[in-house]
């Protein structure tokens, strides 16, 4: 961990602006402690610097991960800014300072880096389960979908519904992060999104619900119930958004 | 009749069909659709089983009277069956909703093998053809079809699965009289030629047509005839032998029929510790490098219900263990309990770097309730750890008894 002394750093959100911090406390020899950006309220104890995003910075600094890390260390670095991980960017900082001032470690048992690769797996892991889980309904040819994921999935979901849906329009949102990701015909876009109010489905989009409800039910062996068993592979944080299990999700 | 009806006489028909797999495909660039190689749970039904792909059959008339079916012809149950059109479309309205990955087609044989087969292709080539479909696509071989319309399965369907159906030809006589194991083999034998020659073919030519490029599978009925675990572990070891087979399934066996042949109705419970274990064991054959005789042997034909497979082995190897897990290589790493192929890898990438003591496994992920009574660490086992077989056994059923308590209800040595 460095010496430096310690600051706040209030940016943009941005993984950009993220990396221009990482430049500005290189540049300045400060330690960013603590990392605020305009949605997260709170005061902070120590000096707070405002930084703005460099995009050149930022790239610079991108390409450095690699050089100065290995690709698995840019990955676990872009990764890890997806994560809910608690004072996530300190400990990327952590990180990223380890590898430039003195080096990478080897050892996979090293506690800095095992936050990250932790963190990094409980991710990677909740996009895969997302990649079953989502639930698209037709509006007017578009597919809506809503989620309430831990971590920033979408931009892990993203090229997985582009290859699968290319000839879609759809609009997937991430209720948690406030953030949609909208694709057409494989173009898409990651912007904001505070909240999503949704008609009624239509007469057609209802009976396709209901058929896949009806399937749901009866594709289980009454002999064979587990609740357990579906319990550890699908938890309940999941039923609320998807079609066949909404109802019960409800019940409690 | 509506869909909807349909619909629901057609999955209650396809239900205790296993292979709900979507795995080992790698098929991209149609109007919709992309296979994903590791496969993709899209629900769990009430029962836990993976809900991947829509499992129906295109129709439940059936001309075969095969008593452990629920379709049989003497069986007195509604009857229905989709057109191809109805089950394409159905198939990209629920994909389009990201409900499933694709569709698992099967049918009962109807009129003939050669009209089922020819319906199914239909439906297949709809699919691909017609909305351009990229997804997983599963399709039931039928024993008796013509091999041409086999092959032409092959070439729309991303795997194909023959049902063995039960462990031995004298079962299959005895149960499914108008079923010849020949007219089960043959296509198993077939498909496997066709998989080899499309293989060989595309690595010449990249357009070559592919042949179920995500292989195929078969799936037997368990605890409906007299088979011991031996005997359907080596009959299993066998298929994946002689036929590649991707993966084999086994069912355990819900009473559905009355013939005096199989176990009477009152009072049986489905052999699910028994399949389980079955599936245990045949991931080890898969992943972990083992043999059936390993496992069991004539004289020990039977599964240890209170063990899992790796237990049981371990516990009549003690010879064996401990290891060390600085030194060990890969494949003796795989035959301690409680390491599987995820932790293995782990601890050889990690060693590298460093010596491995329990703190650091365990900082690796490496779950050691039962790892602990088979490895040193630099010559070291856990502490106060005392290692006498009675005891670890002892140990290792107590750690399993509280999964299997709720999940399979009854131990009693009348489900085996």
């Amino acid at each position: 961990m460095s010496t430096w002394p310690p600051c706040t750093m209030l940016y943009d959100g941005s993984f950009a602006g993220f990396l221009s911090c990482v430049g500005e406390s290189f540049r300045q020899k400060v330690y960013p402690f603590y990392f605020l950006f305009p949605r997260t309220r709170q005061i902070s104890l120590y000096p707070l610097r405002e930084v703005a995003t460099d995009q050149a910075l930022a790239r610079e600094l991108y390409g450095q991960l690699e050089a100065q890390g290995s690709a698995a260390f840019r990955r676990l670095i872009t990764y890890s800014f997806l994560t809910s991980l608690p004072q996530r960017e300190r400990n990327m900082f952590d990180a990223i300072y380890l590898a430039f001032h003195h080096a990478l470690p080897q050892d996979l048992t090293d506690e800095r880096l095992l936050v990250l690769t932790r963190a990094v797996r409980r991710l990677v892991h909740e996009a895969h389960q997302y990649k079953g889980f989502v639930r698209f309904a037709d509006y007017g040819g578009v597919l809506v979908g809503q989620i309430a994921p831990e971590n920033r999935v979408l931009p892990l979901l993203r090229p997985h519904f582009c290859q699968r849906l290319p000839q879609e329009a759809f609009l997937l949102h991430d209720k948690t992060h406030r953030q949609a990701l909208f694709a057409v015909r494989g173009k898409w876009k990651l912007r904001p999104l505070d909240q999503l109010d949704l008609d009624d489905p239509s007469q057609a989009e209802a009976q396709c619900q209901a058929l896949w409800r009806q399937f749901y039910r009866t594709i289980a062996i009454p002999d064979r119930e587990n609740p357990r068993c579906r319990m550890t592979h699908l938890p309940k944080r999941f039923w609320g958004e998807m079609t066949e299990l909404r109802a019960e999700a409800r019940q409690g | 009749m509506t869909i909807a009806e349909k619909l629901t006489i057609l999955t209650d028909a396809a239900k205790y069909d296993v292979a709900c797999t979507s795995s080992g495909g790698d098929r991209r660039g149609g109007q919709l659709g992309k296979t994903m190689a590791a496969g993709c749970c899209h629900s769990f039904s009430a029962d836990g089983r993976c809900i991947s792909l829509l499992k129906v059959l295109l129709t439940n008339v059936c001309i075969y009277d095969c008593q452990y079916c629920v379709n049989r012809t003497s069986n007195d149950l509604p009857r229905a069956m989709f057109t191809p059109r109805e089950l394409a479309e159905l198939t990209i309205d629920f994909y389009r909703r990201n409900y499933i990955e694709g569709l698992f087609l099967s049918s009962a044989v109807v009129r003939s093998p050669d009209y089922t087969a020819e319906l199914m292709i239909r439906v297949l080539a709809l699919l691909r053809e017609e909305f351009g479909f990229t997804g997983y696509l599963h399709a039931k071989a039928i024993p008796g079809a013509d091999p041409a319309l086999t092959a032409r399965l092959g070439q729309l369907a991303d795997r194909l699965s023959v049902n063995i159906e039960l462990p031995s030809a004298k079962s299959l006589a005895l149960l499914a009289p108008d079923k010849k194991k020949e007219a089960i083999l043959d296509p198993m034998g077939q498909i496997r030629d066709s998989i080899r020659q499309a293989k060989a073919e595309r690595q010449k030519y990249r357009h070559a047509p592919a042949f179920a490029p995500a292989g195929q599978s078969t799936q037997m009925i368990v605890g409906a005839s007299g088979e011991s675990d031996y005997h359907i572990l080596k009959l299993s070891e066998g298929m994946y032998r002689k036929y590649a087979l991707k993966r084999v399934f086994f069912s355990a066996y819900i009473p559905v029929g009355t013939s005096p042949h199989l176990p009477s109705p009152v009072g049986f419970r489905p052999p699910l510790l028994r399949e389980h274990r079955l599936y245990q064991s045949d991931w080890l054959l898969r992943f972990y490098h083992f043999q059936a005789d390993e496992i069991l042997s004539p004289d020990l034909p039977h599964l240890d219900p209170l063990l899992d497979p790796k237990c049981a082995w371990a516990l009549n190897h003690l010879e064996q263990f401990p290891v060390e897990v600085n030194t060990a290589d890969y494949r003796t790493l795989l035959r301690v309990p409680g390491i599987g192929v995820v932790s293995a890898r782990r601890i050889l990438a990690a060693r590298q770097w460093r010596s491995l003591d329990l703190d650091s496994l365990k900082k690796l992920g490496v779950v050691l309730k039962r790892a602990q009574y088979f490895i040193t660490c630099s010559g070291r086992m856990t502490p106060g750890l005392r290692v006498r077989p009675e005891g670890v056994r002892r140990a290792l059923t107590a750690l399993e008894a509280p999964a299997l308590a709720p999940q399979y209800e009854q131990l009693s040595i009348a489900n085996f």
